[in-house]
Order: structure tokens, then C-alpha cells, then sequence
């Protein structure tokens, strides 16, 4: 459910190339009365075909969202109707809930680690498997496979064994003189366990690197060799800027999906976030507070510090594209 | 591309053997390093299934996967390991949600898709944002006033919370998925159909519909792929064992986990896992190289 898939149809963002709503609509000489009406029966065709989404938009999402905003200002223990307490709750959150602010640590620590380095591994792959040799397809699938299987309970299970008490991680550590215990157990290891699960499934992103590697002009890396570039320039001057925008599209992806991780965390700390909270993830926290501890009024204030982190971060991104990513083709928009 | 570029040491003029003896070596530590890759990819994975196949005694402290002693008795202990509720209950429960879950979001995101992609109406252009903006939107931030939405309705510990919203298109993102797609069928095709007298109705039950069967089974496979691995959800809507689909069945392992019941754990994952390897196996192709050509990913 953290991972959501995405398209990227042609070339990425599609949000920025959506064609003007009516834009198609040309109008051309006065209105008669034809055109309209069938304007009008598209129209109401329209809101027809729309009525699940609708309906689902009220009951599940908007609706929700609001009433969640409501919450937020409330005490609510589902035994008893809510009862306004004001700002109570997000005073509380960041003046006397240690634990919360740990959560807020553990969570940008995660995403801030996870996120770059299942990026930069997934594009090292990339590379190395952009070129026709023998068995790239099925390397490619090999690879693939734990983005689909990463946030199942089996693989936190396994992880959990992997690298719980005398597990096979510690085994191949101590070939190598570090003796650790458990590393799950450990408060100071126990969260890099699960940013090592995290990279494992560079899988997705890395497949979406391959498809904009194919798209980048051969020709570009031929001119670049003539001129007496290296193979380190040309990755930096060639596949880095051409690539920029299905880089910018993934890290947009992969940093929304990090802040929402919660089964691994959930597993492999036996639902608790330990050791000593150090797993203890906003979405765990969340959980317990909601969902342990029934304190639906403090769980949803939460929620909504936790939508508008998500939002400024992602606003923040795309501002910074502008800097960055580089469109070859802003011509033909 | 990069491949095909010989490196700075063959462009100075090497001599024939010597270019391709020197590819050949490039060749054969290409082959090495991504061997070494996918050996540690796979390694967890081989690791797990190798593991339900070994006795209790030969697991603690094992890094290799395969067994020594293959035994499979791992797979009935773990099957039996809830008193009264067997693994196949979970199965079975997840079979029905995942089904529910694929019809709704096939159903709700299809028509929801064709209005979007074809039909003119005022305020396309904001509702289509608030579908695009929903789709970045967290579920934790929903997940409180739903459940006590469900609560009311009396739905919390049934499978409806887990499949009713799919059928309002709840997961945007596979109506974004079907408004790209639907954007590469020719609109001739729907003209000339209006041309014949069909309705709008019509033309979406027949024309784009059978057009659209690809992004139809990606939306599919995709549903179930998530709804299988689901916990969180499944976690806050299900309370009662007989009710459980497998995340959260396999999850009873964690509180019963001495080292001895490792064994059964493994294999129970390696059956919770089979279906979604059995599926990607199946349309490794639309999968994979469906994503490769529309940048799709899990």
C-alpha cells in the first residue's frame, strides 16, 4: 500500500504537459444550438460516469479528510463524542511527547538515508544493465522482484531472522571481525536494518532509470567520446542532466512511499518500534496512538502534521526541480 | 549506448586482438559484477525458501540457504500452527479480498478513466487535479475518520472496508493509469461509433473497454500484488482469527517466535509469497516490459 505504482507515459511528469481543460474546444463561429446540446449531454455524461469517483470522494477521501481536521481539535475515545480541547493536542505533541519527537527523528533519519541511497543504487544498476548483452532481461527481472515482494510480512519476517539474534548477518560480520550481537536488538542498529531492506528494493526506480537511459540519443555519448571525454564526464554530463527529470520523478516517488513505511518497522520490532523506540516510526506511533490507545483526537492531529510535512517536502522538491532538471525538449511543449 | 562506446584505451588504436581481447574482459567483469548483484539480491529470498525446508536444529545460526536435511514438515506445523484456524483459512480470506478488490478497482477507475479521458464537462480540469493531487495523498492521514466511518456502518471486522471503497475508485492512481492509456486510442474510433448512434455508455462498454483490456490487466495484477502484501490495512479492520487474510496471519508468528518455530514461520512465508511470485512469473512480460515502455512501477 506504501507503494503505489506510477506511469510515466512518455516522458515523465505528465502533470506538467495535462492540456488546458476545453483547450481541444476551439471555438470556432457563433454557438448554435446544436453544438450545445451536446455540450450539455457530454456534460451530464460526465458527472454519470463520475458518480462512484464522486460518491468514493465524499465517503472515503474529502469527507474524511475533514473530518479528520475536526478531530484534530478534539479528544476523542470513540466511547464518548468528541470534545473540543483547541490546540491541546498539537501542544502536547510538541512539548510533552518525547516519543513523538523521537518518531519524527527516527522518520526523517529513515527517509533521509533510505531514499538517496535506493536511488543512487537503483541508477549504478541501471547503467550497468543498459547495454545489449546476453541475460540483461532476466538480471532485469532478478532484480525487480524485491519491489514486489518488500513489503510483505514474509520478507520482514525473514529479515527479522536475518538479522535478529545470531542470524546470518551477524555470521557474515564476524567472518569480517565485527562481532555485533543482534543487530535488531541493538537501538543503534536496529533502524539501518530496515534502510538496508529499504535499498534492497531499488528494483522499481531502477526499472524507471532503464526506460529513460533507452531514451537518451546515442549520439550524444559518440560526440562526447570524439571530444576526448571519459567515461566519468559522459556520466556526468551526459546521463545525470538527460536523466534529471525521471531522477526528479523518483525521488518524488520514493520519498512520499518512505514516509508512509510501517509494516517492516511494525514486524521486525514486534509492533512496538523498539528497541528503546528506535524504529519507532510516525507511522507506528500513529498506530498505537490511534489504534492502541484509542486517543483518535491526538492520532488524527497528527495526521495532519504529518500531510503537511509530506506536502511542504514535495512542494519544496519541485521547486528546487527548476534548478536542476533539465528538459531537452521544453520546445515542443 | 555507453556499451557500445569503446572505452578511452581502445579508441587510442589498439590493435585488432588486443580491442577484443580487451572487450572480452570487459565483458566477462560485467557478467561477474551483476552475477555478484543478483546472488546478493536474491540472497533473502533463497535464504527464506531454502529455510522452510530445514529441520529446527540445522536453521539457528545458518547462513547457508540450502538445506542439508531437506524435510518439508515445516509446511504441516506451520499450516496447524493456530489452534483452530489452519494457514488455508488465510489464504482463502485473502483470495476473496484480493478478488473483491480487483472488480471494484476495475469497475470504479474504468469509468471514472473514460470520463476523464473523453468526456468535455465544466470543472474537468479541477476534478482532474484533486484525482491526481489524491494520489500523493497518505492514507495514514484517512485512516482515522474511515475507521470511524466503517465503526458506524457496523463493517469493521468484515472484508467490506477492504473492497467496498475500490468500486468508488478510491486508488486514483489506477484511473490515472487508464486516462494515459486511453489517451492513445484514437478518437476516429469513438467517432465513428457516435456516428452509428452509440451512446456514450455504449462506447465505453464496447469500444474502449476491449481497447483498454492491457491497462485493465496491469490494474489487476497490480491491485492484487497490493492487496495481498497489505498489512496496515487489513491489521486495523480485521480482529478476529477466523477473519484474518495471510499478512496479518503470518504476523501471529512474531509472538509465538522462539527459535523452534522458525521452520513453520519460513514456510508460511514462502506460501504467502507464492501467489505474487506465481503472478509475476505469469505476466513477467506485461510486468517488466510493461513497465520498461509506460515507466509503471510496484
Amino acid at each position: 500500500m506504501s507503494t503505489r505504482g506510477w506511469v510515466l507515459a512518455r516522458r515523465p511528469l505528465p502533470l506538467a504537459e495535462r492540456p488546458a481543460p476545453g483547450a481541444a474546444r476551439a471555438r470556432v463561429g457563433i454557438p448554435t444550438r446544436a453544438p450545445r446540446r451536446r455540450r450539455n449531454t457530454s456534460d451530464r455524461a460526465g458527472y454519470v460516469f463520475l458518480i462512484p469517483w464522486f460518491a468514493g470522494l465524499a465517503l472515503f477521501t474529502l469527507g474524511p479528510m475533514l473530518f479528520s481536521l475536526y478531530l484534530s481539535f478534539t479528544n476523542y475515545t470513540l466511547l464518548q463524542a468528541p470534545h473540543w480541547v483547541g490546540l491541546a493536542n498539537f501542544r502536547r505533541m510538541f512539548s510533552s511527547d518525547p516519543r513523538y519527537l523521537d518518531s519524527v527523528i527516527v522518520t526523517v533519519k529513515y527517509v533521509a538515508v533510505s531514499v538517496p541511497a535506493k536511488l543512487v543504487i537503483a541508477l549504478l544498476i541501471a547503467v550497468l544493465l543498459n547495454r545489449q548483452r546476453r541475460g540483461t532481461g532476466l538480471y532485469r527481472s532478478v532484480f525487480y522482484v524485491p519491489s514486489l515482494l518488500g513489503a510483505s510480512v514474509s520478507v520482514a519476517l525473514v529479515w527479522r531472522s536475518l538479522f535478529g539474534p545470531a542470524g546470518a548477518a551477524d555470521k557474515v560480520l564476524s567472518l569480517a571481525g565485527i562481532h555485533g550481537t543482534a543487530w535488531i536488538d541493538d537501538p543503534r542498529w536496529a533502524l539501518w536494518t530496515l534502510v538496508v531492506l529499504a535499498a534492497w528494493q531499488f528494483g522499481a526506480p531502477m526499472v524507471i532509470f532503464l526506460a529513460g537511459l533507452k531514451q537518451i540519443p546515442g549520439d550524444l555519448y559518440d560526440a562526447a567520446a570524439v571530444d576526448g571525454a571519459n567515461r566519468w564526464r559522459r556520466f556526468w554530463r551526459i546521463t545525470v542532466p538527460m536523466l534529471s527529470p525521471v531522477i526528479f520523478f523518483n525521488l518524488v516517488l520514493e520519498l512520499v512511499g518512505a514516509f508512509q513505511a510501517f509494516t517492516p518497522a511494525y514486524i521486525i520490532s514486534g509492533g512496538t518500534g523498539g528497541p528503546a523506540d528506535s524504529t519507532l516510526f510516525y507511522t507506528l506511533y500513529l498506530y498505537e496512538k490511534g489504534f492502541s490507545d484509542f486517543q483518535f483526537g491526538y492520532a488524527s492531529a497528527m495526521a495532519w502534521i504529518m500531510l503537511a510535512a509530506v506536502g511542504l517536502c514535495t512542494a519544496l522538491l519541485f521547486r528546487l526541480a527548476r534548478v536542476w532538471v533539465f528538459y531537452a525538449d521544453t520546445g515542443d511543449r | 549506448m555507453m556499451a557500445d562506446t569503446p572505452g578511452a584505451m581502445t579508441a587510442t588504436g589498439a590493435s585488432r586482438p588486443a580491442r577484443r581481447a580487451g572487450r572480452h574482459g570487459r565483458s566477462l567483469l560485467w557478467h561477474v559484477l551483476v552475477v555478484i548483484a543478483a546472488l546478493v539480491v536474491a540472497y533473502p529470498v533463497l535464504w527464506m525458501i531454502g529455510t522452510s525446508f530445514k529441520p529446527a536444529q540445522e536453521i539457528i545460526a545458518s547462513l547457508r540457504p540450502w538445506p542439508q536435511h531437506v524435510t518439508v514438515s515445516n509446511y504441516p506445523q506451520g499450516w496447524t500452527a493456530n489452534p483452530g484456524v489452519t494457514f488455508g483459512r488465510f489464504l482463502l480470506n485473502s483470495a476473496i479480498v484480493c478478488a473483491g478488490a480487483m472488480l471494484g478497482n476495475l469497475f470504479g477507475c474504468s469509468l471514472a478513466a473514460y470520463a476523464f479521458a473523453r468526456l468535455r464537462f465544466r470543472l474537468r480540469g479541477l476534478l482532474f487535479a484533486i484525482m491526481i493531487g489524491s494520489i500523493l495523498l497518505p492514507y495514514h492521514v484517512l485512516v482515522v475518520p474511515q475507521y470511524v466511518i466503517f465503526r458506524h456502518l457496523g463493517w469493521v471486522n468484515t472484508f467490506l472496508p477492504l473492497i467496498v471503497p475500490k468500486f468508488l475508485a478510491t486508488d486514483a492512481f489506477f484511473i490515472f493509469l487508464m486516462v494515459q492509456f486511453m489517451r492513445g486510442i484514437p478518437r476516429e474510433i469513438d467517432e465513428a461509433a457516435t456516428i452509428d448512434g452509440c451512446g456514450h455508455f455504449r462506447i465505453y462498454r464496447y469500444i474502449i473497454l476491449p481497447l483498454l483490456r492491457p491497462a485493465l490487466i496491469t490494474t489487476a495484477i497490480f491491485t492484487f500484488i497490493f492487496t495481498w502484501n497489505d498489512y496496515f490495512t487489513q491489521l486495523i479492520y480485521l480482529n478476529s482469527t477466523s477473519n484474518f487474510t495471510v499478512p496479518v496471519g503470518l504476523a501471529l508468528f512474531v509472538d509465538q517466535s522462539g527459535l523452534s518455530s522458525y521452520g513453520p514461520m519460513m514456510a508460511m512465508a514462502v506460501l504467502a509469497l507464492l501467489p505474487v511470485f506465481l503472478f509475476f512469473l505469469a505476466f513477467q512480460r506485461l510486468l517488466v516490459e510493461g513497465v520498461v515502455t509506460s515507466g509503471l512501477k510496484g
